[in-house]
């Protein structure tokens, strides 16, 4: 119907190991890239130092859902056990220090909230979930959830030049150099 | 990482000392591909004759007894449920106590193994994980429709209602309802966030049409980029340290509701370790009783190896004597007390009616996991499954001695009651049984049973500086005999 036009998402290059991704990474670190990533089946340990990468943030932000769990749970049982509907059970009083007998469920909901933090806040970081993404047309990319170790290089990074990378990739042991496309709009 | 770290004695450069090799994981040398492909086989595959033998009875069993029962319950009233007398809890409490203990051993393997770094927990993580998740469905139906009028279930929740009445927020019932279903969210979270890569990899592997599409909805689009994986590994931490002290409250907090009452026998501080090492020792069995035919079925037996069961069995043995221990301190306790009723509550347990239920706790509990002392009971599957399975009966049975031999002499002689379930009941649980083992199944056929990407992660070759040890000829794998004779010919 209509034309399609193609637009270079970048190139795709495959190692042979592990070991090799690893110091196939430290050297495209070195050349100042900035728009990259390397494709595992599994997460590979000491990577994100060979990338040159920063410690993830989640944490901070599990941490501030667990303090809104707590709050959240303290400010249901205080406002409903001491100040809406006020009774005394168990010989417990109905004020501020019955605190103790509302520990559990502060406990629990501090758990649930940083538990759907880490959910929500992983799929942030990772912008997914996504229906589609432009490696997915690559021929050789369904190998990165099996057995193949991958580097894709962005055309949007500065220092991207369609033959100095391929050249690098090719220098820095890649094969299977790749020129992916997504098609355009 | 199974791999050990070299360690050249200087002086004596012509000896080397001996490093004991870890044990592999994966046997035989097995690639990434062939790990991919044995366990997406599992799924891809047609399933096997025996799959729909177990699957078509499990799933008539939970049909009639979960589906029939519970409608019988529901347009009867809790009335055939036998709750006409003082053992109210008798059966369902029992039942829902079992369960939520088996589902703890899948939270055990998938967080505390994890935090500790115990590689092995790989190869079973998923199916215990699943097992968690069936567990606690089933633990949460009898609960649930115990209290009767089912249909006002909402009121545990705190939401503002007509009559302006309030949760009772220091009621250890009201916080099990809190931990229970925090315990259900986060096991699924966890549960679900530690499949999306293997989704993924199911998803690459098929080919287009609905299936695919399905599989790459679950999937989320993962790609297996560092930059995901970093963000990923640190989620699974943060699971992991949530999970920890999460799984030990929500049994603590199950056994609150015994130990804040005061009732003899029920009334003593020992309950939430004794409650929590109970459930991880339930929880392994059955672990073991469904993973020991599935890696048979299956051909897990380079994933799931000896090594694992053996661990299972250690575990069982530690945990089995930790309750052993608790049973015994129970009763000293009680003894020492002094107090005549307490006494008396323990008398009736061991020596009154209900003396088969105790002999059976205590035989199948404390006594049967013994044998694990031996290594060939360890190696020798059958023992294995035959232990298992007196460990998930044994464990029915704690909960039983717990509950219905204190509920059958309270306070008042005239609640003084012989307990017996009614038909009901007993449907339902078999029904629940039935439910486990189907939706267990289903999982199988769906989804993959061990988890792809963390196998991958502990063979050898994944670790990035591998190859560069390959140039050092000695990084500790010298051998005994080799070290004997080295030494000998050094003299």
């Amino acid at each position: 119907m209509s034309t399609t036009r193609k637009r270079v998402y970048g190139y795709l290059a495959e190692f042979k190991s592990a070991s090799a991704l690893y110091k196939a990474a430290e050297k495209i670190r070195d050349s100042g890239f900035r728009k990259w990533d390397c494709y595992s089946p599994y997460p590979i340990h000491g990577l994100d130092g060979a990338m040159g990468m920063k410690r993830s943030i989640l944490p901070w932000f599990v941490f501030f859902g667990g303090m809104t769990g707590t709050a959240t749970a303290f400010a249901l049982a205080y406002s409903t056990q001491v100040v809406i509907y006020p009774t005394i059970v168990q010989a417990k009083p109905a004020n501020i220090f019955t605190i103790p007998a509302f520990f559990p469920v502060m406990f629990e909901l501090t758990i649930l909230f940083s538990g759907f933090t880490v959910l929500f806040g992983l799929l942030a970081l990772t912008q997914l979930p996504r229906l589609n993404h432009p490696l997915f047309a690559s021929k050789q990319f369904h190998r990165a959830t099996d057995d193949g170790f991958f580097i894709a290089i962005e055309a949007r990074d500065p220092k991207f030049n369609p033959e100095k990378t391929r050249s690098l990739l090719a220098e820095i042991g890649g094969d299977n150099i790749e020129l992916v496309e997504e098609e355009d709009a | 990482m199974a791999s050990s770290t070299p360690t050249a004695n200087e002086s004596h450069p012509e000896i080397k000392l001996p490093v004991l090799e870890r044990e592999q994981l994966i046997l035989n040398n097995r690639s990434y591909n062939w790990i991919t492909e044995r366990i997406c086989g599992v799924l891809e595959n047609r399933q096997p004759l025996l799959w729909w033998l177990l699957f078509i009875p499990s799933a008539l069993i939970a049909l009639i007894g979960v589906g029939g029962g519970l409608t019988y319950l529901v347009a009867s009233g809790v009335g055939v449920w036998g709750m006409t007398n003082r053992v109210f809890w008798g059966w369902d409490i029992t039942n829902f106590v079992f369960w939520i203990g088996i589902g703890h051993a899948g939270t055990l393997i998938s967080a505390v193994l994890f935090l500790t770094r115990q590689n092995w927990r790989t190869s079973i993580n998923r199916a215990a994980e699943a097992m968690t998740i069936f567990a606690v469905i089933c633990a949460g139906i009898f609960p649930a429709f115990h209290v009767g009028r089912v249909w006002f279930a909402w009121f545990l929740a705190p939401i503002p209602n007509a009559n302006a009445i309030w949760q009772n927020f220091k009621s250890p019932l009201l916080w099990d309802v809190f931990a229970v279903s925090t315990y259900f969210t986060i096991s699924l979270i966890f549960w679900y966030l530690g499949m999306v890569p293997d989704l993924a990899t199911i998803r690459d592997r098929c080919k287009p049409g609905l299936r695919k599409f399905l599989y790459g909805i679950f999937a989320m689009g993962w790609r297996g980029g560092n930059r995901q994986w970093s963000h990923y590994e640190m989620a699974y931490l943060l699971l992991a340290a949530l999970s920890t002290p999460l799984v030990l409250s929500v049994h603590s907090v199950v056994s609150f509701d015994f130990a804040t009452s005061v009732v003899p026998g029920w009334h003593t501080t020992i309950f939430p370790p004794y409650f929590v090492a109970g459930a991880i020792f339930g929880g392994f069995a059955m672990v073991l009783t469904i993973m020991v035919p599935a890696r048979f079925i299956y051909g897990l037996q380079d994933l799931i190896t000896m090594k694992h069961i053996d661990n299972m069995a250690k575990i069982i043995l530690l945990t089995g004597t930790i309750v052993g221990y608790a049973y015994l301190m129970e009763l000293f306790v009680a003894f020492y007390s002094g107090a005549i009723y307490e006494m008396d509550a323990f008398k009736f347990r061991i020596a009154g009616p209900y003396w088969w239920a105790y002999a059976a706790m205590m035989s199948l509990n404390v006594l049967s996991p013994q044998l694990f002392w031996f290594k060939a009971c360890r190696e020798n599957l059958w023992v294995i499954m035959a232990v298992a399975m007196c460990v998930n009966v044994g464990m029915w049975f704690e909960r039983f001695v717990i509950i219905v031999t204190t509920l059958a002499r309270m306070w008042l002689p005239g609640d003084w009651k012989t307990y017996s379930p009614s038909g009901v009941e007993m449907m339902t649980f078999v029904g629940t049984i039935g439910l486990f083992l189907a939706l267990f199944m289903l999982f199988l056929k769906f989804l993959p049973c061990i988890n792809i990407a963390e196998v991958k992660w502990t063979l050898p070759q994944s670790d990035p500086h591998h190859d560069d040890k390959e140039h050092h000829p000695d990084h500790g794998i010298a051998s005994e005999a080799a070290y004997q004779k080295e030494l000998v010919s050094s003299k």
